[in-house]
């Protein structure tokens, strides 16, 4: 859309017809776009974030320590474990995801975000919905069912709101100049799509008009297991696709294989839920066709590992100075392996040993912490100075997050795989009693593991605190140059 | 070339084969399941559980026993669930017909509850255990749910309603503990937990 013609040479040549100084005031008219939507949404991000460490400390506490604020009903276990998960999956990760979602797609297709007031309303009662949904679980108002446990009276507030930014990602998208549609664009408007469906359809199936008997459990596990991957995965991988190459200024190593990665995920991912039901009240056929989507998920995750891969070949050095890049990396690399690891804990075999234990629990993490809140992490560490103008204040906080995130989940993945499986073995040895407080039993034998998991909860939580802190003083900084710019406004004097 | 309608029929078309074949499918096969008359004991299974029951499924709902107990019995040669005694046989999908929400669990920190209305009978028991694990089950890692009692002055003689407790674990001479009406029902609910019908789907 330039106002004047291209040379012959450009027209020629259509990588060149755009002006650098063209393409410059274009980015900053999209990031200058986006800056209050986003700051919204990363800042409030960050407070679900540190609620969900801090009730995911006292969740982990109590694990071991039962008698640890045993006598507030509103902290007993029960509820601090679902006001945990729903803090950092509705709260912190979502409106992380919404809001680098919204940034890519404004920059991928070239377009300012219009009318954000809209998206920042819907921002703001999609935080009320959530703290609403966070304090009737408190309150003893948990519908009991996994990943759906705020009470029926926030879900519609949140529902509106997400529509209303969907609707707004794809109003964008539609406006786009940029006709050639970028891989990350595909997991992102997918994404977008998906999520409205399967929360409004469990919504209606599990809360509003319940279906009976064990169906319920069927789309239940529809639901959670496809936020997973019909949410956050997309979202994750679609932010490696672009950071990646972006940070290190070449492009994917193979876009073909990207086409296969987009479409078998599609393809298997949604099929997977019921390997959550092994065993369970359910027809064979049901669980079987879950466990082959799982096995069949290695192609889309194969893909995608070689592809990002070999577009850091010979780049790994590169991680040394690159913040952002660590983190994607560590991400990318975390996907790779939780779900080469989920393929396995669905067979049959694997699943009678680990299926209700803690070892599904660090798979969890390995997925929602260790692959996609790192990526979200490293996208926020790339974005927030580009739309505010303002570097980040401190190299070193952003190195101390790093570390104390990547060691902290490490720590708690990798023992508490071992101590879950641990108990697994024993749980489906009738000889091991399930509780002797003398000898090897079910319930002992975890307790170590359980301690150096809060232990892990510690360190992480030393990395978000880091976080916080870089956050705060980047929007100090930010609020002192905006003043700056600003004539000082007289002072009244009565 | 403008894929962008490819993608979105695509996108449409995946998670709504899933939505049939994980959702809508299982509805029409199991979703209208209705209650059998056991052949043995002439007996309609399963039945609606009594209203104090229900209440006590509400405050088990609320306090999350969920995060730690299942409710599903697997089948014989599949773990050790059968050899545990958590059951006498598998659970089927018509012993939640009247459950909702159905709290199947996903986590075993504590044993599977499908049958505990049949392995553990005693409302003392259970009461005890609820105001602190450690009296009935030294070393257990289940929360103390003693919010769901009250202290109160004590009498010259002990209510018929206070809690008999253990001496290292009895309140200061002078009071008691009462259950309140939220221990009670649960307990109820607790009773209420039996899988154990001899259905023939389940044999
Ligand atoms: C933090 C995990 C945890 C939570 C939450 C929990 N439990 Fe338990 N529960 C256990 C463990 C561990 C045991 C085994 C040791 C014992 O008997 O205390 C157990 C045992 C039981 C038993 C005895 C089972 C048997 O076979 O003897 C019952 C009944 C029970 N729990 C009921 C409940 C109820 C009701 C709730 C919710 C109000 C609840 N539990 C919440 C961990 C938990």
């Amino acid at each position: 859309m330039s106002a004047t013609s291209p040379s012959i040479l450009q027209a020629l040549s259509p990588s060149d017809t755009e002006d650098v100084a063209q393409r410059r005031a274009l980015l900053a008219e999209i990031d200058a776009s986006c800056r209050g939507t986003l700051m919204l949404f990363f800042g409030a991000a960050l407070v679900w974030l540190l609620i969900g460490t801090v009730f995911a400390l006292i969740a982990s506490w109590k694990m071991h320590s039962p008698d640890f604020l045993a006598d507030i009903p509103w902290l007993t276990f029960g509820r601090v474990r679902p006001a945990h998960l729903n803090a950092v999956v509705f709260g912190f990760a979502s409106e992380a995801a919404i809001a680098v979602t919204l940034w890519l797609i404004c920059r991928l297709c070239r377009a300012p975000l219009m009318h954000g007031w809209v998206v920042n309303i819907a921002g703001v009662f999609w935080n009320i919905g959530v703290a609403i949904g966070i304090g009737g679980i408190l309150a003893g108002h948990s519908t009991a069912i996994e990943w759906l446990e705020i009470p029926g009276y926030a879900t519609p507030l949140l529902f509106v709101s997400y529509a209303l930014i969907a609707i707004w990602g794809i109003i964008t998208f539609r406006f786009r100049r940029e006709k050639h549609l970028y891989v990350s664009q595909w997991y992102l408007l997918a994404a977008l799509f998906w999520f409205p469906w399967l929360y409004s359809a469990a919504q209606i199936l599990l809360i509003m008009e319940p279906v009976r008997g064990v169906v319920q459990a069927t789309v239940n596990w529809w639901f959670a297991h496809n936020v997973l991957g019909l949410w956050f995965t997309p979202i994750g991988i679609g932010a490696i696709y672009y950071f990646i190459p972006k940070v290190l200024g070449i492009p994917v190593y193979k876009y073909s294989l990207s086409v296969i990665g987009f479409w078998s995920l599609a393809l298997f991912y949604n099929w997977n839920g019921m390997h959550h039901l092994v065993g369970g009240p359910l027809p064979a056929w049901l669980i079987t066709v879950s466990i082959v989507a799982s096995v069949m998920m290695t192609i889309p995750v194969v893909t995608v590992g070689l592809n990002h891969h070999f577009t850091m070949w010979g780049s790994f050095h590169k991680l040394k100075d690159s913040p952002v890049l660590r983190f994607m990396v560590f991400g990318g690399m975390s996907y790779t392996v939780t779900s080469l690891h989920g393929v396995l804990l669905a067979l049959r075999s694997v699943s009678e040993v680990t299926h209700f234990t803690h070892s599904t629990i660090a798979h969890a993490h390995q997925g929602m912490y260790a692959f996609f809140t790192m990526v979200m992490f490293g996208a926020i560490y790339y974005i927030v100075p580009r739309i505010i103008q303002v570097e980040w204040p401190s190299a070193r906080l952003i190195s101390i997050h790093f570390w104390a995130s990547a060691i902290g989940i490490m720590l708690y993945i990798v023992p508490l795989i071992i101590g879950g499986t641990l108990q697994g073995v024993a749980m489906i040895n009738p000889d091991v009693p399930f509780l002797d407080p003398n000898k090897y039993s079910v319930v002992t034998m975890t307790v170590p593991y359980l301690r150096v998991r809060s232990v892990s909860g510690f360190i992480i939580l030393v990395g978000h605190l880091a976080f916080a802190t870089s956050f705060i003083w980047i929007v100090a900084r930010w609020i002192k140059a905006a003043r700056q710019h600003q004539p000082t406004p007289i002072v009244s004097n009565v | 070339m403008n894929y962008g309608p490819i993608i979105f029929l695509g996108v449409f078309l995946t998670i709504a084969s899933s939505w049939i074949g994980l959702v809508l499918i299982p509805q029409v096969q199991f979703g209208r399941q209705q209650e059998v008359k056991i052949e043995e004991t002439g007996e309609i299974y399963p039945t609606v559980r009594p209203g104090l029951a229900q209440q006590g499924m509400e405050i088990y709902k609320a306090n999350g026993c969920i995060y730690c107990h299942s409710q599903q019995v697997r089948p014989e040669g599949y773990g050790a669930d059968i050899a545990r005694n958590w059951g006498q046989r598998r659970t089927v999908s018509r012993d939640y017909l009247h459950d909702n929400p159905v709290m199947l669990g996903t986590m075993r920190t504590g044993p599977d509850l499908s049958n505990i209305g049949v392995r553990q009978t005693s409302v003392l028991w259970h009461l005890q255990h609820l105001y602190n694990p450690q009296i009935t089950s030294k070393g257990s890692i289940m929360p103390p749910f003693r919010f769901l009692f009250e202290k109160r002055k004590a009498g010259d003689k002990p209510s018929p309603d206070a809690l008999a407790l253990p001496k290292e674990f009895a309140p200061e001479p002078g009071s008691e503990i009462v259950p309140k009406p939220e221990a009670r029902a649960l307990v109820q609910y607790l009773l209420s937990l039996k899988a154990n019908a001899p259905l023939p789907e389940a044999r």
